[in-house]
């Protein structure tokens, strides 16, 4: 059995437990415990029914942390230390996991790591890796997490908007050390497609599809941004793409447009274009303007402006660019690429230096200092 | 073994010799810097000497207590003038010369022209751990 086809018992699991009356946060503890058991106990031979051994082992495992637990607080024990037989936990279950997991009540760090941790069975030392904290941070920002959802999750759960803000956020992480967060975010959007019946989660899931679907195209080997127009369409992953296109268009079909179904219809186009050339940027700019009914954010209208560039020409995109604030992240990118095509190289490189200068991460600012550097030799030769 | 922090600056460090800014460099010049400055942490991996290197936002501001009940006081953007570091590397070695070598190494680093930039570099010691045997 893979580490991945283990992680997915995890939530099952631990709804059995939940079910038979075990406070979430020891049962997530017993769980871990168990799981951490499994890997040296099912090394030579897997048992004939895995999720079975789990159950058992993580109900023994929380009866020993509820005793000493109940012992501290000099408490009795409130429950039977023999698991009541015949209890399948359903899809329900697992969806009520992912609720607790995102509580509103949570900050976006806890319930990134509590979904991770409760529902994607990683462990907290892969959390601490994935994120780059001290395993000891990551531990206690799990156990705070635990204690409010203890204290005020049971009765109030989240909803599958925080859930799916969640699911993204661990999605746009991507991945080091040695778990890759993009497909954990994927396989966890999955399963969380099949409980619930929404056509926002499966436009979530095809938007992490299309765009998995590029990765290999997105970077170079020595970690450099290759942007859109230059990426070699030849390492798109066809199978994802054309997973991705099926699911939003399913979703698209039952006409309850959402701001991740528009977001995935417009990275279906993108997708969808053999060459950069063959990209239908009209439709694009019509997909931002219903993105924009959803979500009227800077950042929507900046992307928009780029494809409005396209659509309609650089004067166009500008005269989009000029409503955004100055100092919207990443305006001077789409600023000094809209100059560029303006045939305004001056300004042009200066705003891509501008944009270095602001770049939110290495890898762009490398990039815009590249794109810089790029306009102002040519800039020379000109003189 | 000891360990230094090698400290790189925006500002406030002593000119460079080849101080021209990178946006002036050409594409190749850039490329090989990058290539340069990855390739040292690479080749300090392999001799058991890197522990850390971490590159810091130029955006930033001074914070202070600013009293009971009151928010914290923030002065910045920082001013043209302040001392302001762009990153470091700390690095464990046998000695403080191997240390200043590293620096030196660190600071040859190509820039406009292929030339090297001759880049001042702070090399700070760390406190050491208290020994376990002082008498």
């Amino acid at each position: 059995m893979g580490e991945v086809e283990l992680r997915e018992l995890v939530p099952q699991v631990l709804s059995v437990l939940v079910r038979r009356g075990a406070d979430f946060a020891t049962a997530e503890d017993a769980v871990q415990e168990a799981l951490i058991r499994a890997v040296s106990a099912w090394e030579d031979e897997l048992p004939a029914d895995p999720k079975g051994w789990l159950v058992t082992v993580a109900w023994r495992a929380f009866v020993d942390l509820a005793r000493s637990d109940a012992a501290r607080r000099d408490r009795e024990v409130r429950f039977d230390t023999q698991p009541p037989t015949g209890v399948v936990p359903s899809a329900d279950d697992t969806l009520h996991l992912y609720f607790l997991c995102a509580h509103p009540e949570l900050t976006s760090p806890s319930a990134v790591a509590l979904t991770l941790r409760a529902v994607g069975g990683l462990t907290t030392r892969q959390i601490a890796q994935a994120y780059l904290v001290p395993e000891s941070t990551m531990a206690q920002r799990i156990s705070r997490a635990k204690r409010t959802v203890g204290r005020s999750g049971l009765d109030r759960p989240g909803n599958v908007r925080t859930v799916m803000r969640v699911l993204y956020l661990i999605f746009n992480e991507g991945y080091s050390g040695d778990v890759d967060l993009a497909a954990e975010a994927i396989r966890l959007t999955r399963q969380l497609a099949w409980s619930v019946n929404d056509p926002e989660v499966h436009g979530l899931l095809a938007l992490m599809l299309l765009h998995h679907a590029r990765r290999r195209s997105r970077t170079r080997p020595d970690g450099r941004i290759v942007p859109l127009a230059d990426q070699d369409r030849s390492l798109w992953d066809e199978a994802l793409i054309a997973e991705g296109i099926t699911v939003v268009q399913a979703a698209l079909a039952r006409d309850r447009l959402g701001e991740y179904q528009t977001q995935a219809a417009i990275a279906a186009l993108h997708a969808d274009a053999a060459r950069v050339g063959d990209t239908d940027w009209v439709q694009i700019v019509e997909w931002y303007d219903e993105l924009l009914q959803f979500a009227d954010t800077p950042i929507v209208r900046l992307n928009r402006a780029v494809a409005v560039g396209e659509a309609e020409g650089a004067p166009a995109g500008l005269a989009a660019l000029a409503q955004i604030d100055a100092h919207i992240p990443r305006r001077d990118a789409v600023a000094a690429y809209l100059h560029e095509k303006n045939g305004d190289l001056e300004l042009a490189a200066r705003l891509y230096a501008d944009a270095a200068h602001n770049a939110p991460n290495l890898a762009e600012r490398d990039h815009q200092m590249r794109q810089a550097a790029r306009l102002n030799q040519v800039l020379r030769h000109h003189q | 073994m000891a360990k230094y922090l090698l400290l790189k600056h925006y500002r406030g460090a002593p000119a460079s010799v080849n101080d021209i800014p990178m946006d002036q460099w050409t594409p190749d010049e850039v490329d090989a810097h990058m290539q340069f400055m990855s390739d040292f942490a690479t080749r300090l991996e392999g001799t058991g000497e890197f522990v850390d290197a971490q590159a810091l936002s130029p955006e930033g501001v001074w914070a202070r207590y600013d009293g009971e009940g009151r928010p914290p006081a923030t002065d910045g953007p920082f001013a043209e003038t302040k001392d302001l570091i762009a990153g470091w590397m700390v690095i464990d070695v046998d000695s403080h010369e191997r240390a200043i070598e590293l620096a030196g190494e660190l600071s040859s680093a190509p820039g406009a022209g292929g030339d090297p930039i001759h880049e001042w570099l702070e090399v700070r010691p760390f406190f050491a751990a208290a020994p376990t045997v002082t008498e």
